[in-house]
């Protein structure tokens, strides 16, 4: 589903990103797990364009999503919603038409069906009474449900996770990470920069681990944390689990 | 007390001279109001060329053109302005003195809440930019739906307060012989040779707008402090 070939990065002098090659099938959920600074949510930030890459394709259904157009990158980002760290939710729109602005400014939906999808979506998460609510109001917990709820709303093929867990008080972890499970389950492809480990093990289809700009090692969850073969890995594993 | 009284009356009574004042407060209003528009909308172009260009690299002629103007603006007297733009630009044409004024004091004023727009925008976390451009809106729709109805917010005090800001600007209309309400006052002062009565008349008819239009703004802040509580 997304071809990732010889994927560089560099931020002034530094490369940030080397040399990155790999593969994402429809349908799986790959968790990446790192250091801070290995790169991680630069490669995830690729995924989209929302960082430029320095050289390397990367193919979305046909489209190398590096050398795309402007236009060609707003309908493949159409398809490939984000989720991020900070949630940004848009603070001066209600919860409602945080959820609808895109859909109805794309013209992808009458104002009257993304009401209806944004309701749909308000029970999916589980904050039916908020729809008249302003993002301020909410708890961390809640925003990133509804940062997931609004990058659902364009009813996307991928959805890419950038630490969004990260800036949550720890009580609120649960419920955002209960959500993407229930994602997951349904079928979603997920790209997942994340720290928790739980949530690789029980949720991935693949665990990767970065470092210094590129994967080191791999792995189906179970076999992944077993038995990490790469010294970096163990070093990493040892340290935060 | 007999003095006070037999000056206001030798000052505004007679010959109608309160006249002088009542047209040149309308003078004086009529250059606010317009320069204000022109200067709102010559502001928010120049503000979205510039923080455009700083947040995506684009634009790079328009922006140095609005570089140059708001260095030129903002670098000279507002009198000198006016005198280039009446005796220079339109020296030749005959013109309405009051539409030079409008256009001078605009183009004047855009180049202050340029840089006020563009501190608002600038002021908006990234991360909305970001969060609007992953849902596949481009850069226009984002800015049209997502930014600047922020930054707007944001800047909406320190914009009023520039309207108040030329409202008094606009005193030095008289350079060009335009009536307004300073040069009603110096007009009544020439006449009968008495300083104190017309200036300082003057002096309060420009404070009592500014504190009306002081209060609107100190309301407005509060009524938008009270939103961003949501």
């Amino acid at each position: 589903m997304i071809d990732i070939k010889n994927l560089c990065k560099d931020f002034g002098e530094v490369r940030v990103l080397k040399n990155i090659t790999e593969t994402i099938e429809k349908g799986e959920k790959v968790v990446i797990i790192g250091p801070s600074g290995s790169g991680k949510s630069t490669f995830l930030r690729c995924l989209n364009r929302m960082e430029n890459p320095t050289s390397g394709d990367i193919i979305f259904d046909g489209v190398n999503i590096a050398k795309a157009t402007d236009k060609e990158i707003n309908r493949v980002r159409q398809r490939m919603g984000m989720v991020f760290q900070h949630f940004n939710l848009f603070p001066h729109l209600t919860i409602k038409k945080n959820i609808t602005l895109a859909p109805v400014k794309l013209g992808l939906m009458t104002k009257e069906q993304a009401d209806e999808r944004a309701e749909e979506l308000l029970k999916t998460v589980g904050l039916p009474d908020k729809a008249d609510e302003y993002p301020a109001r909410l708890s961390g917990g809640q925003k990133q449900r509804i940062a997931i709820a609004r990058a659902l709303a364009m009813n996307p093929e991928v959805m890419l996770f950038d630490e969004p867990t990260s800036a949550l008080d720890p009580e609120m972890v649960g419920e955002v990470l209960e959500l993407m499970k229930r994602l997951a389950d349904d079928g979603m492809t997920m790209v997942v920069v994340t720290h928790e480990m739980g949530f690789a093990r029980e949720v991935a289809s693949r665990v990767m681990f970065m470092a210094d700009g590129a994967i080191l090692e791999q792995n189906e969850p179970e076999q992944f944390f077993a038995d990490p073969k790469n010294q970096r890995l163990k070093d990493f594993l040892s340290k935060v689990l | 007390m007999d003095g006070f009284i037999e000056s206001f009356k030798q000052n505004f009574l007679e010959n109608d001279r309160w006249k002088y004042l009542t047209n040149g407060l309308i003078t004086t209003l009529e250059i606010t109001l317009f320069a204000v528009m022109i200067g709102f909308v010559l502001g928010f172009l120049v503000a979205i060329v510039r923080s455009t260009h700083d947040k995506t690299g684009r634009l790079k002629i328009l922006n140095f053109i609005c570089k140059v103007y708001l260095t030129v603006i903002r670098g000279t007297p507002m009198v000198v302005q006016l005198l280039i733009t009446y005796f220079v630009i339109f020296g030749s044409v005959n013109i309405d003195k009051i539409l030079v004024a409008v256009m001078a004091f605009g183009i004047n004023s855009g180049a202050y809440v340029a840089e006020i727009v563009r501190s608002g925008i600038m002021s908006i976390d990234n991360g909305q930019l970001e969060a609007g451009r992953s849902l596949g809106l481009n850069y226009r729709q984002t800015m049209l739906y997502i930014i600047m109805p922020q930054a707007f917010k944001t800047v909406l005090p320190a914009l009023a307060n520039e309207c108040i800001v030329l409202l008094k600007e606009t005193s030095v209309a008289g350079y060009i012989a335009v009536q307004d309400l300073t040069k009603g006052g110096d007009i009544i002062r020439s006449q009968t040779y008495s300083a104190f009565m017309p200036l300082v008349t003057v002096a309060l008819i420009y404070l009592v707008m500014v504190m009306i239009l002081s209060n609107l703004v100190g309301r407005l802040e509060r009524r938008l402090a009270k939103n961003d509580r949501h």
